[in-house]
């Protein structure tokens, strides 16, 4: 299957902490392809890297064949790369629907086309009832579909979704999931850092691994959770071993 | 086009004025806040819509100007022609000094400390040039010409400078009704999540800047134009940078109507403070500030805003009255 993003051999520096160390890992069109690992594995850093908020120290980024290492945020979004952010970062004095047109108004330099399209764009992700709300008003689940709706708005052909479940209580959950699946069979291609492992089963097709900056494993969702290198990522060196006992005895 | 009905009648209405009264204390009151609504203008598109609070618009101010009497005394070029080059340099000061603030990532008071760090500059280099008169200052020639863009009767300037409030309202409202107005506000709310949407954040500002700077120019070339002479300190001094801050802050940040209602209520205020206390100095900078403490405590969205409040609220406690009885 053809290849929409690729990062070659990422990794950053800040100062002594090397955050990314060498990563790779390739999205494949149409797909729904999670990132995992645990907290302070640089997830975020690296999602920061391939949006443009910050440059790599080394490696590359290529998009859709394109090496877009460097390149701004702004451009990045008009190649049709959207985010969402871990920490939500709505137009706080603005309604719901002045908040997704910002996001509609890439490809429409009409107003009220804008408006029109952040509507459609509010109902598909459930914000349909909200859209005359100040943003400030939503509630944590109301702002992290907020997130989804402007990072759809801008009609991206790669969506990358930094924990859009986190904070969720598991009825939200429940509801988003199918969001999430649409957007995916609409043919938007999904990368999504997620802690909400019940979801990385049932939506992601293809897992990678992150554990203090390196992609440690990859594979199916399945095979990854049965994966010792992972579990003792998560839980401590020589806990695989510890559980495999435990199962056996 | 929506909202421009209410810009309008503003301006007839105001347009009448002169018609009534023929008194030159009224005319050159008016004159003086309509002055400030047009300055305040500009500082209200950089500071009230994009966020960018500058400390320093004398620095556009002063150059349109400089740069209007520069050109009729020193190379006899024709007032209107000046005026209008005399924009276009506030403009070009404006994209400048932009470019070096933007391209090097100053925000928030960085930014305000820098715009005026660059009106102080602008200021001290007109005090000692030759070409701007040092110390003396610049006197422009009596010509009570139309052609010369002077006029015998007051009323003629004071439509004048009506007519340049009356566009920059009009320019607000389009721009607050564009994709460029859209940009600017998302900007202002948060430059990540705008840039993440592809907004070029820079551009954005850079271009906020270059109107907002082009706005309060013009309202330089007509203080050039009106009062006939100028100097380091009236140009470049700090007094404009604050009132083009107040008059919008007064009167509502980021609406299109803010700077004008700040402006009336700033100047009357003053006028009020001069003939109740007689002309102690600077008195009236002490109550814009007591005013300035009041607005930001009780009605942080300036005159504009509590009407809207104030609106809302009594709607909605009809509202609720209906509601609470049923």
């Amino acid at each position: 299957m053809a290849e929409l993003l690729r990062v070659e051999n990422v990794s950053k520096r800040f100062g002594g902490l090397l955050a990314v160390d060498r990563a790779s890992f390739v999205a494949e069109t149409g797909r729904i392809t999670a990132l995992i690992g645990p907290n302070g594995a640089g997830k975020t850093t690296l999602f920061s890297i391939i949006t443009g908020f910050q440059p790599p120290s080394e490696g590359h980024i290529r998009y859709d064949g394109v090496d877009i290492t460097g390149e701004p945020p702004h451009r990045l979004a008009r190649r049709g790369i959207a985010r969402t952010f871990q920490i939500v970062q709505p137009f706080a004095g603005l309604t719901v629907r002045e908040n997704i047109a910002v996001g509609a108004h890439l490809g429409r330099p009409n107003r009220v086309a804008a408006l029109a399209a952040a509507g459609d764009v509010a109902r598909e992700v459930g914000l349909g009832e909200l859209l005359d709300r100040s943003a400030a008003a939503l509630t944590v689940a109301g702002r992290k579909r907020l997130e989804l709706a402007r990072a759809l708005a801008i009609e991206p052909k790669l969506l990358l979704l930094d924990e859009v479940l986190a904070g969720l209580n598991p009825s939200e959950i429940r509801d988003m999931v199918p969001v999430i699946r649409a957007i995916c069979d609409r043919g938007i291609t999904i990368v999504m850092i997620e802690h909400v492992m019940q979801a990385v089963m049932s939506l992601a097709e293809h897992v990678f691994v992150l554990s203090e900056g390196r992609i440690i494993a990859q594979g199916s969702p399945q095979a990854i959770a049965s994966d010792p290198k992972v579990v003792e990522a998560y839980l401590g060196h020589g806990a695989a071993s510890r559980m495999a006992g435990v199962a056996h005895a | 086009m929506k909202g421009l009905a209410p810009i309008l009648f503003a301006i007839v209405a105001l347009a009448m004025v002169p018609l009534i009264t023929s008194s030159n204390v009224v005319i050159n009151f008016l004159v003086m806040a309509l002055l400030i609504a047009l300055v305040g203008q500009g500082w209200n598109l950089l500071g009230g819509y994009g966020g960018q609070y500058s400390f320093g618009h004398a620095a556009f101010f002063g150059t349109g100007a400089y740069v209007t009497a520069i050109l009729q005394m020193r190379y006899g070029i024709n007032a209107w022609v000046g005026f209008v080059i005399g924009i276009a340099a506030g403009a070009l000061v404006g994209a400048v000094i932009g470019l070096l603030i933007f391209r090097a990532g100053l925000k928030g008071s960085y930014f305000a400390l820098v715009t005026l760090a660059f009106a102080e500059v602008l200021r001290i280099v007109a005090s000692v040039a030759p070409i701007t008169g040092a110390g003396v200052g610049t006197l422009l020639k009596l010509d009570l010409r139309p052609e010369a863009f002077q006029f015998q009767s007051r009323a003629l300037f004071y439509w004048i400078i009506l007519a340049m409030v009356g566009l920059s309202l009009v320019l607000t409202r389009l721009i607050e009704g564009s994709r460029f107005g859209a940009y600017l506000v998302a900007v202002r709310e948060n430059e990540d999540a705008a840039s993440a949407l592809g907004v070029d954040a820079t551009m954005v500002k850079l271009c906020a800047m270059t109107i907002s700077a082009a706005m309060t120019a013009a309202g330089g070339c007509f203080y050039a134009q009106y009062f006939l002479f100028l100097d380091a300190g009236i140009a470049y001094g700090p007094w404009i940078s604050i009132e083009a801050l107040l008059a919008p802050i007064i009167g509502g940040v980021g609406t299109v109507f803010g700077p004008l209602l700040g402006a009336l209520v700033v100047k009357t205020l003053g006028e009020v403070t001069k003939l109740m206390t007689g002309d102690a100095p600077g008195l009236d900078l002490v109550i814009y500030g007591g005013v300035l403490i009041l607005v930001v405590a009780f009605a942080p969205r300036g005159i504009a805003g509590l009407f809207a409040d104030l609106r809302q609220r009594f709607g909605f406690s009809k509202i609720g009255g209906e509601g609470s009885r049923g």
